[in-house]
């Protein structure tokens, strides 16, 4: 596989001209943006300035703005769409196959909610699951599969109107595991241990009615960093080598953001809370920055190298 | 009802949740050792097979070859206590590993795919093995400390709960073996 420098090459040399191109259609849709949303905030502010009697009480001028800024949210959504499309397919695309000629990409799809479900990571039951930016292929001929992830709970108010809260929002990978293995075993961030202490955290931990039984990893950085529950001790820690906790904490320190794992019915999920959506084109800001540029490449080039770097295509076992 | 009382009732759950959670880390300590003895079965269980092809081939291991027979002979006995099953693992791991390593010095062998079978069967056992020891020494780890800490360990003196030993890991051992590189 492409390291990240050759990655960042492939985007600076071989996409140049796109980018330029590309860059001629934001620099002119960030201009429209600007003097749409200009004409639509005066329009707003003169609707509501000449019915003042009716919007200055509070639950109207509250619904007014809800209103105002769902309409402008759609609005932008509908301007970009074009850009977006392109984008897509003319960078995000061409880096997905310059990693692997063997992985496909769906713009439009997302990971199916049953492997979110499946998964085992969290507990609360979806209501609404959204997404996009669907990789799915092989690599050394483990299969894999990754995509955008927006994963929603609905509460019921009193009024008519629901309330949506996020469960996940993020990077959702999913691939095969290369042992055996019956039990479940999930690995969380560990938010008990790091806000209690050891020893109030440990109690909180082993007092979590949500989950298995927990497990204690004898790596310490691991355990500083984790909290292990599962089905079963010894399976958990057959998964769990040494080698391998020290290759996840190498993970989750490239990644950068809270990691969730699970290894539940042959697979291995990975969630990755970035709490945004990723692989959306800027806008405000030029596609050739160094920065921008770079959050696309290290995040694909985290997802697409999840089988390398977890050393997931070694047959060591018997599992073939 | 009057305060002794109350106190006799609290003092009474205490000593019952005491005694409980030492008799469920004593039970977890056992249930965890039954894994690691299966584990080892079946570790034992591969060797007169694994001798069997080897031993063709090989001249100069005779005496790695013997050892191995004799500790597998030993460790298969009836009634050899948890301890002993402790101290004829880690040799066995040892001796295992000087003749996987010895199996180098045998392009036929290396090119043999009994052997090679053999060798996956035997690695995925011996991480299965390393991941029970794991879970036993982490058993252990929580008993022994329940015997030692405060309240828990007057409890245990009383009970007459005595410690226990662990499994030495190895650092080789904390590594895969790759077998691909031994046979490449």
């Amino acid at each position: 596989m492409k390291s990240s420098s050759d990655l960042t090459d492939f985007y600076y040399k071989k996409l140049h001209p796109t980018l330029l191109e590309l860059e001629k259609r934001r620099k002119q849709l960030a201009h429209r943006i600007i003097v749409i949303f200009i004409l639509y905030s005066v329009m707003s502010l003169l609707f509501i300035t000449s019915f003042e009697n009716f919007f200055l009480s509070g639950d109207n001028f509250i619904f007014a703005l809800f209103t105002y800024i769902g309409v402008g949210g759609a609005l932008y959504k509908y301007l970009i769409s074009d850009y977006t499309k392109s984008f897509k397919n003319k960078v995000i695309l061409p880096l997905i196959q310059a990693l692997s000629k063997k992985l496909d990409y769906f713009p439009d799809n997302h990971i199916s909610s049953k492997h979110f479900t499946k998964s085992k990571i969290f507990t609360s039951h979806p209501d609404l699951v959204s997404g996009n930016d669907l990789v799915r292929g092989e690599i050394d001929g483990i299969s894999l599969e990754f995509s955008d992830i927006h994963a929603q709970k609905r509460h019921k108010n009193s009024k008519s109107s629901d309330s949506y809260s996020t469960i996940f929002q993020g990077l959702f990978i999913v691939t095969e595991f290369n042992k055996h293995f019956k039990g479940r075993t999930v690995i969380l961030p560990d938010t008990a241990q790091s806000n209690f202490g050891n020893l109030i955290g440990n109690w909180f931990q082993s007092k979590n009615f949500s989950r298995d039984s927990l497990i204690k990893m004898d790596n310490v950085a691991f355990e500083k960093e984790f909290v292990v529950y599962g089905t079963d001790q010894i399976e958990a820690r057959y998964i769990l080598s040494p080698s391998l906790m020290d290759k996840l904490l190498h993970f989750k320190k490239r990644s950068k953001h809270p990691l969730s794992i699970s290894f539940v019915g042959g697979n291995v999920y990975l969630a990755i809370a970035y709490n945004k959506d990723l692989f959306e084109p800027s806008v405000f800001h030029s596609l050739l920055k160094y920065k921008i540029a770079m959050e696309y490449i290290t995040t694909l080039h985290l997802a697409v190298g999840i089988v390398e770097e977890l050393k997931l295509n070694q047959k060591l076992w018997s599992k073939t | 009802m009057s305060t002794p009382f109350i106190i006799l009732i609290v003092t009474g759950i205490i000593l019952v949740l005491m005694y409980n959670s030492l008799i469920a880390k004593k039970n977890q300590v056992d249930n965890i050792f039954a894994s690691v003895d299966t584990q080892l079965k079946k570790r034992y269980d591969l060797i007169p097979n694994l001798v069997a092809t080897v031993s063709k081939y090989m001249e100069h291991e005779k005496s790695i070859l013997e050892e191995i027979t004799q500790l597998r002979s030993k460790a298969t006995q009836p009634n050899v206590s948890q301890s002993d099953k402790i101290n004829l693992d880690s040799k066995m791991s040892t001796a295992l590993g000087s003749l996987m390593i010895a199996v180098e010095n045998y392009p036929e062998l290396k090119a043999n795919e009994n052997t090679m079978h053999l060798q996956r069967t035997l690695n995925e056992t011996e991480e299965q093995i390393s991941a029970a020891r794991r879970a036993f020494n982490q058993a252990v780890t929580d008993y022994n400390n329940a015997l030692e800490q405060i309240p828990t360990n007057f409890m245990a003196t009383a009970m007459n709960y005595r410690q226990k030993e662990l499994f030495i890991i190895p650092e080789t051992q904390r590594e895969n073996v790759n077998v691909k590189e031994l046979f490449n």
